[in-house]
């Protein structure tokens, strides 16, 4: 299996367990990834927090260089990216005003002809049957909160990615590896997103529920697919034992960290020693 | 020799504004054939009337044309004036020069030039008319209806007190439907049951009604005034003339937790069951899906008489010499004849499935409108004691949600139900009167209640009984320790809101029973998107359908509550009653008829009618030989739509009063 | 003193926001679901259909002025829940691109802005983010007003920062992509379109 692959700004940075763990479970799992050449930044948040043309335009970029490279499949596992070139998409094949403008803007016309996928898409793409005959260890004592937050799987009419209220696809994975899914209420709940730097006591207040819940329902461990999740749960949770008054040690994992130990990887190789939160308890 | 009165109609400033009827008049003066021309403001007027009548007499009218508004409004008007002055009524026409002239243009030169078109128009066409008398078809004095709750039950009253048959047929076991769930009925909280009961009881005895249950109709065939029904018994297993309702066969089924469908899934029934203690037939049926003899035999793939499994209903049936406990019965199909329908199907219920935000139907605490009827009512799984679901416990905080898939574009249905807003205000009242230390919160959206005494009620809910209202939707719904965490806002006073509560009910939406379609098509009666079945016209006739012969009556028309249905079913025994006050009907004669001479007998007439009016016709030699078959165009059925004038391929069938002659004259009149 | 309503006001308010793609604003019936389900609420001053609302009645300054369509965090929950399918997310965005057009934007939310404008500058210069750039850029933009609200603020920061360092998860460096001057060509010219659209 062979696809494009764009890791976006935050999987070279803050969240490059992300980067680290998805190249790596791909290679232990026999999926090909060629990076996207010369990619750009997507403009997240605050391209369409100010922004509509611009919003559209920088992941049109990529979009139309991804064409022009010949992938007509893209693997984006940041939730916030792959949400906006989506969008971006979407926005253009329904409105040819719009994707006029973008063409002109950007110089690259786009046609339509890339698909993104998110990691679990991919996952899943590549079949769960596949990964259980890739696990060398199972993640037995793993009770797994899985946390989508809001980006992956909504607005659901343009995303179009499993059930926008109670999704399965992350809980089928972490199954497939070996780990007990929990049944819990905060799974599209919100983090904060974007607003970890500018507004700290809006994330801490939103992800302390969303800990304080996976916790309550007996989860040992939360999985996320999301970089914006990853830094609210796991390197704000410090702050949020300040500002809360508790002690929680809640280990944040990548779901592909996980696909990565289960099919045999050591853990520095997944980048889970990059964690805030010691990730290491459940592993011994 | 023709000799034709025009008459033009100023119909006050309607025509007048836009059409000169004096210049109408003129011209019609001038036309050919045309012995009187008059004009008058309103023509269908009893003076406007008279004028025509006089005028027939005098000047020995052969034929006449009014010019005024839509035939649709007066035509039988001026016909039956016609009539009275001894001109054949369909001698007489009407020019549209008001829909289709005065009130579409503004330019008064253009318009009068057209008014004066259409009346040539016409007047060429009554030269053409043929005398025509109205078809009498006979009527068999017997009428159908489909379903047994509460309008069907009023219906079949109705009729049957009116002196004639009526066969009533219910899918279910027994009669009753919807209403017999409910716990109290609004707004004077009487006991549903009890008033229900008596009725059903009426119809179980009555000497003119003939009840089938666990039945279905299967075909229609015919028309009004004579309808052949196939109607099909399914096999309840248990010979309803010998069985004396003792339930002793329920006593000793072994399978005693299948979800009965009358507690809505939250109590259980055996497999031969009676739906519930008052219903009427009291006889039970055996669920064959269920029983454990009928599912071993269909496992092993054996007739059933050989299967030896269980049997204890049988063994326990006291009747002598034989047994009321027939495994081997099977579904009969019956043909009744009768003269006119009425369809009171009823309603079903939005499932709670449908909304993730709201568990998907999974939390047992999480319950619709009609399960809390089950709850409250004396008859149900906790003998009227509010209780949860899931632990027995009494909840202490109860919240109710209207408009649970009503008014959604999203993921429901955009109508209101109707019922909800008086049905969940009755529920807090019914809440609290037995839990008196428990809240009742409702969201709403708005308050409709419109009907007699029902704002009153509502305001009784809040005032009296301390129901907290709030406006606004609930956004989610999630366990938190033990409680149902219900998110939702308040509109009014600008807040987000939190309730923890111990059970939540969504009231549901109302949309039609499944497979009405399938119903509706055999019957041959119109319905819509959401497959509630269409009223001939919504202020005018709303227990007709267009398809004469056929009623409608209750919420499969449209959601509404017990007083609308009850009203609506006596007015669809009304019309019934109506068709059967003489012993023949009297048709338009404005049927089609097949040139034997010319048909061959190709038949695509038949294919492209759709009332079904086209049959075989056999034409024999003297010595009774066939010697071709040809179509025949049953003059009771045709409704004179013209599809198979404009498909015969041979151009021999023609339609009395708008034959093709007249047409051409028409056309050539231009 | 009542607050004067006119159909001048009331029409031009709603067409301005279906032009810019919000969807009829004359669909929403004020139900209240959005506001029901928004996790961030309790951090506004107009409740999301309290938005929606004034769009229908042209109460333009209340909208424009205010926190909530900063403090919005586009989680989308509105939108999915909605009963009428009216994206109320996509207004927020509609709104705060008139606000920041009109120069309107709430004091108190100004450092969102500030961190969306600190992180846009860092694409526009080299094509992708350099966090760390980024990061020192918003802080100087924002420390003092940041201290005021809560100093442990930039204490966690300051920790997180350096616990981001020292695992590697920050760059030192700019990572500046070839087509960096295509981006730039990008964010110019779309500068140049909402201009001119302006002046329309």
């Amino acid at each position: 299996m062979k696809v494009g692959y764009y890791p976006g700004c935050s999987l070279e940075g803050t969240a490059r367990e992300f980067g680290i763990s998805v190249e790596k479970s791909c290679e232990l799992l026999g999926i090909d990834l060629v990076e996207l050449e010369d990619w750009s930044c997507c403009g997240a948040t605050a391209a369409h927090n100010t922004s509509h043309l611009l919003s559209i335009a920088l992941p049109a970029r990529n979009l139309a260089l991804a064409e022009r490279q010949g992938f007509d499949q893209l693997l984006s596992p940041c939730a916030a990216c792959s949400n906006r070139l989506i969008s971006a998409h979407k926005e253009m094949a329904e409105n040819e005003a719009l994707r006029n403008d973008v063409a002109e803007v950007t110089g690259l016309p786009y046609s339509g002809g890339v698909t993104v996928l998110n990691y679990l898409d991919l996952i899943l793409k590549f079949g769960l049957t596949n990964v259980e005959s890739k696990v060398t260890r199972k993640l037995e004592n793993f009770k797994i909160a899985c946390y989508y937050g809001c980006l992956l799987v909504r607005p659901p009419k343009v995303i179009e990615f499993d059930d926008p209220e109670n999704p399965q696809s992350m809980d089928k994975i972490v199954a497939a590896l070996g780990a007990e899914p929990i049944e819990w209420e905060y799974k599209v709940e919100c983090c904060g997103g974007g607003f970890t730097i500018s507004d700290p006591t809006l994330v801490e207040t939103l992800s302390h529920d969303i800990l304080q819940n996976a916790e309550a329902e007996g989860a040992n461990a939360v999985a996320v697919s999301c970089p914006l999740c990853h830094a609210n749960l796991d390197m704000k949770q410090a702050a949020i034992n300040a500002r809360f008054r508790e002690r929680r040690k809640l280990p944040i994992y990548y779901v592909s960290e996980l696909v990565a130990l289960a099919c045999g990887a050591t853990p520095e190789e997944t980048g889970i020693n990059k964690h805030f939160v010691d990730s290491y308890t459940l592993i011994r | 020799m023709a000799r034709i009165g025009v008459f033009i109609c100023h119909c006050g400033e309607n025509i007048a504004r836009t059409v000169d009827p004096a210049a109408v008049v003129e011209a019609a003066k001038k036309m050919r054939g045309v012995a009187h021309a008059v004009d008058y403001k309103y023509m269908c007027s009893d003076p406007g009337q008279q004028m025509i009548k006089d005028a027939i007499a005098k000047h020995r009218l052969t034929g006449v044309v009014v010019a005024a508004c839509s035939p649709r409004m007066h035509e039988p008007t001026f016909r039956r004036a016609s009539a009275e002055a001894r001109l054949n009524p369909y001698l007489c026409e009407i020019a549209n020069i008001r829909e289709h002239c005065s009130w579409v243009h503004d330019d008064k030169g253009a318009a009068t030039e057209k008014a004066i078109d259409l009346v040539r128009v016409m007047v060429e066409k009554v030269k053409k008319d043929q005398e025509l008398y109205p078809i009498r078809v006979p009527v068999t004095k017997r009428a159908l209806v489909i379903g047994g709750g509460i309008a069907g039950i009023q219906t079949a009253l109705d009729i049957a007190n009116g002196g004639h048959e009526v066969v009533l047929v219910e899918k279910t076991p027994s009669i009753g439907g919807h209403m017999a769930q409910l716990s109290e009925t609004f707004p004077t909280l009487d006991c549903s049951q009890c008033i229900l009961t008596p009725r059903m009881v009426e119809v179980g005895q009555h000497p003119k009604i003939k009840l089938y249950v666990y039945s279905e109709v299967e075909s229609v065939e015919g028309y009004i005034g004579n309808f052949e029904v196939k109607i099909r018994q399914k096999a309840t297993s248990v010979d309803p003339k010998l069985c004396t309702g003792c339930g002793a066969c329920q006593q000793v089924c072994p399978q005693k937790k299948i979800p009965s469908e009358f507690d809505v899934g939250l109590g259980t029934r055996t497999a031969i069951y009676s739906p519930f203690p008052q219903a009427v037939p009291n006889k039970p049926v055996i669920d064959r899906e269920n029983c454990l003899r009928f599912r071993a035999a269909s496992r092993k793939g054996i007739p059933v008489e050989e299967c030896t499994v269980c049997g204890k209903c049988y063994e326990a049936c006291p009747i002598e010499p034989r047994k009321a406990v027939d495994f081997s019965q099977t579904d009969e199909v019956v043909t009744e004849k009768v003269g006119a329908i009425v369809v009171a199907t009823g309603f079903d219920l939005y499932p709670t499935e449908a909304y993730g935000e709201y568990g998907y139907g999974k939390h047992p605490d999480i319950i619709s409108g009609l399960q809390f009827e089950r709850l409250a009512s004396a008859s149900g799984p906790t003998a009227g004691e509010i209780r949860r679901p899931s632990d027995g416990t009494v909840p202490k905080s109860v919240v109710f949600i209207q408009c649970v898939g009503s008014r959604d574009n999203a993921k429901g249905i955009p109508y209101c139900s109707k019922i909800c807003c008086m049905y969940s205000a009755k529920h807090t009242m019914l809440y609290k009167h037995k839990v008196h230390d428990g809240q009742a919160y409702v969201f709403y959206m708005d308050i409709r209640s419109g009907g007699k005494n029902y704002d009153e009620f509502v305001r009784r809910a809040i005032e009296e009984d301390g129901a907290v209202y709030l406006r606004g939707r609930v956004s989610r719904i999630y366990r938190k320790d033990g409680k149902l965490a219900v998110l939702g806002a308040d509109t009014l006073s600008g807040k987000k809101v939190e309730i923890d509560a111990d059970m939540v009910v969504l009231a549901t939406a109302i949309q039609a029973q499944p497979h009405t379609d399938k119903l509706a098509q055999v019957l041959g009666v119109p319905y819509d998107q959401f497959q509630f079945l269409s009223e001939a016209h919504p202020k005018l006739r709303p227990v007709e359908t267009n398809t004469a012969g056929i009623m409608l009556a209750g919420a499969c028309q449209a959601p509404k509550d017990i007083p609308d249905a009850v009203a609506q079913g006596s007015a669809a025994a009304s019309k019934v009653l109506g068709i059967f006050s003489s012993d023949e009907l009297e048709r338009e004669p404005i049927v089609a008829s097949v040139n034997e001479n010319v048909c061959f007998g190709c038949f695509t007439c038949e294919t492209v009618c759709p009332y079904g009016a086209v049959e075989e016709k056999e034409i024999k030699d003297r010595d009774g030989n066939v010697v071709k078959v040809v179509a025949n165009i049953n003059p009771g059925v045709c409704q004179g739509c013209g599809l198979c004038v404009a498909t015969c391929r041979a151009n021999c069938i023609d339609l009395a009063g708008f034959s093709d002659e007249q047409v051409y004259a028409q056309i050539k009149a231009l | 003193m009542a607050t004067i309503l006119e159909k001048e006001a009331i029409e031009s308010f709603a067409q301005e926001v279906e032009r810019a793609g919000g969807g009829a604003v004359a669909d929403c019936y004020q139900c209240g679901k959005c506001s029901a389900g928004c996790p961030v609420a309790s951090f506004m001053d107009l409740l999301p259909h309290q938005v929606v609302r004034c769009v229908q009645l042209g109460m333009r300054d209340e909208v424009l002025k205010s926190r909530t369509i900063w403090v919005c965090a586009s989680c989308q929950t509105c939108t999915t829940r909605c009963p009428k399918e009216f994206e109320i997310a996509r207004l927020m965005d509609i709104l705060r691109e008139i606000s920041l057009r009109e120069g309107t934007v709430a004091v108190s939310e100004k450092d969102k802005l500030r961190f969306h404008r600190a992180f846009l500058k860092s694409v526009e210069h080299h094509g992708r983010i350099f966090e760390l750039g980024m990061m020192q850029d918003f802080k100087i933009r924002t420390a003092a007003q940041q201290a005021a609200k809560d100093p442990r603020v930039l204490m966690h920061d300051a920790m997180m920062g350096t616990g981001m360092l020292l695992k590697k998860k920050l760059r030192f460096l700019p990572d500046n992509i070839k087509g960096k001057k295509h981006v730039k060509e990008i964010f110019d010219r779309v500068r140049k379109r909402e201009k001119s659209r302006v002046n329309q």
